[in-house]
């Protein structure tokens, strides 16, 4: 199996019409024929779009006014965002209330404060969130949602989950290398405000059958790997453990700076690296210090 | 985006916070009318820098036993010649950096009755992702050694911003405060404003310390430090008008024009790559094998020719740079876009350091293609760890 999506998986693109929408569907759609089912456009609702280039060109699909329509016509479970920052929430918070199961939203740059007024209404929702400022999930062979390079990925036994769109591609890529390969790459992206943060993900990657080790990728700011290092020693206690390898981005950061991603700061003395790596090492995982060993320090953990 | 106290402060006063009055002082010039503009006796001529710990500073052309950054004086001769002293001077703080800020600007305010110090702030708690409320009864202190020796005095109060500030977060924050009397009352319409002046104009950090309880019982916003949300100054023209160019380093001013993340640094290997997160690991194994990188740089997912073109030659401005590595891992960024880029700009700008290359993901071999026949001098590499070892090898000599 993989965890969140699979070959059956019916995607809806809000922002097709855009000049990224465009491109990475028409990605997706030659990607082991991922199941893209339609766009949203406010005003083109009834058109249709063509894929103009790639294995899949030619295929048209149709263009709907809401995402509501668009799940009624279409079945779609899952929903990913192009949207500019600036409509971004506007857009999940539209996929939210259409009960959209799965949203992925890739845009980078979206305010705060609109990503705190999203996790509010996430909250009593149907929906999960993943990102925004993501590059996707992608499941080997099956369904690619995001803009995640295909051409890297091998059908296999490990699940990556990774604040950082292109490590996610370096952890990818050695595990392929390793002969390993993937059940499911998961990036949650690099925001402070996320819809998905690693613990969602970890818990899918343990009950998921396939997925036999994990490796996970964090950076500087923030608490969300000490936590995951924490729920981790505790599922541990209960039974619940598969060999797992990470890394820290960030640690010859220097404190104050906010390095590109909204979220990877050292603030206050907190969210460096050295606590991060501590963390994880305490729960067992095996931290690769150079971001080039990661495949190595997995097949150290599988022993 | 950081802007200075005074601007902070006007911002602030324009949602109706209790502020002293004050007036900015931008050259010389203005010591004398800016003096006159203030009742006194008492002034407080304070120094505007993107730092803090500005009371504490020392000022390097001064000596050593020169009083610093922000002083109290009782009478308008004395403020004139402080002002006079600071205008234009160096002062390091324990948030500059050794090489310390040069004051450009200084804010003169009328001098406060102070009874009770108090620390307040307001930032997104990203544990529960809500807008929240830092509240602590010590104020004018360092917040980090009070969370660190007694974080029993620190307090959150986190809003539901679907319902907005209701009475019970303002009852906690008055009894986070310790606050009774008119100082209560005053807090009923200060902590909502405040709220509202960080929601509105999408900060990410609004941090008063001190807020003080005055004698005569009122609450004032004696300090102000405020940043906002970068991605969310497209929707405040205003705000990005308050920006201080001269407070940023040229070679980031020059990167955010073309939107690309940039961070200058004290090594000697520039470094171009996309994506913060590979960014920071190239970094980080930069200094693993025994060298120091001369920037953070991240081209971004949407990077054109145009832009890399840009960021070469800002990492090649860089008197330090002594090699540079471009490590592209492409996912939304096509390879092919960055080495044409990586092309058009050595041609353009020529290369006096080696350059080591390595490429990865979408449209690589076409990527590769154009480096190879493009007959500049490069090092090509395989995979990361090459990368880094080549080009650290490189510039070791």
């Amino acid at each position: 199996m993989s965890i969140l999506i699979n070959e059956n998986t019916k995607v809806l693109v809000q922002g097709l019409t855009g000049k990224t929408g465009t491109f990475h569907t028409e990605q997706a759609l030659a990607y082991h024929g991922t199941k893209m089912v339609g766009g949203i456009h406010p005003k083109k609702g009834g058109s249709v779009w063509t894929c103009g280039a790639g294995e899949a060109e030619g295929t048209e699909l149709p263009i709907f006014a809401t995402v509501k329509e668009g799940k009624e016509a279409t079945d779609a479970t899952a929903s990913v965002v192009y949207v500019p920052p600036a409509g971004a929430a506007a857009a999940i918070t539209e996929a939210i209330d259409a009960e959209i199961e799965l949203i992925i939203c890739i845009t980078e740059g979206v305010p705060v404060r609109d990503m705190v007024e999203v996790k509010a209404r996430l909250a009593d929702s149907n929906s999960r969130l993943v990102g925004p400022n993501c590059p996707g999930i992608l499941t080997p062979n099956a369904c690619k949602i995001g803009i995640m390079p295909g051409s890297i990925f091998m059908k296999g036994s490990v699940g990556v989950v990774s604040r950082s769109g292109t490590l996610t591609y370096e952890a990818v890529y050695q595990t392929t290398q390793a002969g390993l390969g993937q059940t499911t790459a998961v990036g949650i992206g690099g925001d402070p405000v996320k819809g998905t943060e690693f613990i969602d993900v970890l818990d899918l990657f343990l009950d998921d059958e396939e997925t036999q080790s994990i490796i996970m990728i964090g950076e500087i700011g923030g608490s969300a790997e000490e936590e995951a290092a924490e729920w981790l020693i505790e599922q541990a206690r209960q039974g619940r453990k598969k060999p797992m390898a990470g890394f820290i981005a960030g640690r010859t950061a220097p404190p104050g700076r906010t390095m590109g991603h909204a979220g990877a700061v050292i603030s206050g003395g907190k969210g460096g690296a050295e606590d991060k790596i501590a963390a994880m090492e305490g729960a067992g995982i095996v931290v690769s210090r150079s971001p080039a060993k990661l495949g190595e320090a997995l097949l150290k953990a599988i022993g | 985006m950081n802007i200075h106290e005074y601007q902070a402060k006007a911002l602030l006063k324009s949602f109706g916070a209790p502020v002293s009055e004050g007036v900015p002082i931008l050259s010389l010039d203005d010591i004398d009318s800016a003096v006159s503009a203030l009742p006194g006796p008492v002034y407080v001529v304070k120094s505007q820098i993107h730092a803090g710990g500005r009371g504490k500073g020392k000022f390097t052309e001064l000596a050593s036993d020169a009083k610093g950054g922000v002083r109290v004086c009782f009478s308008a001769d004395e403020a004139r010649s402080n002002a006079q002293e600071m205008f234009g001077k160096t002062l390091v703080t324990a948030q500059t950096g050794p090489a310390g800020k040069q004051v450009n600007r200084l804010y003169l305010e009328d001098g406060a009755d102070i009874a009770r110090e108090l620390y307040l702030s307001i930032l997104v708690d990203r544990d529960n992702s809500k807008v929240s409320f830092v509240a602590s009864t010590e104020g004018g202190m360092d917040i980090e050694t009070v969370a660190h020796d007694t974080p029993e005095k620190i307090h959150t109060v986190a809003i539901d911003c679907l319902k907005g500030m209701v009475d019970a977060d303002i009852d906690a924050l008055n009894k986070a405060f310790e606050l009774d009397g008119d100082a209560a009352v005053d807090g009923k319409t200060l902590f909502p404003l405040l709220y509202k002046a960080f929601v509105d104009t999408d900060m990410s950090l609004l941090e008063i310390n001190p807020l003080v309880v005055l004698k005569d019982g009122h609450l004032r916003v004696l300090d102000a430090k405020v940043s906002f949300d970068g991605n969310a100054l497209f929707r405040h023209p205003e705000i990005v008008e308050l920006r201080d160019k001269t407070e940023e380093d040229d070679k980031e001013i020059e990167a955010s024009k073309y939107d690309l993340a940039y961070i200058a640094l004290d090594g000697d290997i520039g470094c171009m790559v996309n994506g913060a997160g590979l960014a920071m690991a190239t970094m980080d194994i930069i200094k693993l094998y025994g060298a120091s990188p001369a920037n953070f740089l991240d081209v971004g997912g949407g990077a054109t020719a145009e832009k890399v073109t840009a960021a070469f030659k800002i990492i090649t401005s860089d008197p330090n740079v002594k090699g540079i590595l471009v490590n592209i891992f492409g996912g939304i960024m096509r390879c092919d876009v960055i080495a044409e880029g990586v092309v058009t700009a050595v041609k353009e700008v020529g290369l006096q350091v080696p350059l080591v290359v390595r490429l990865e993901g979408t449209k690589v071999e076409e990527g590769k293609a154009i480096i190879n026949s493009s007959g500049l001098n490069v090092i090509a590499a395989d995979d990361l760890d090459d990368a880094a070892q080549k080009v650290v090898n490189a510039v070791k000599g």
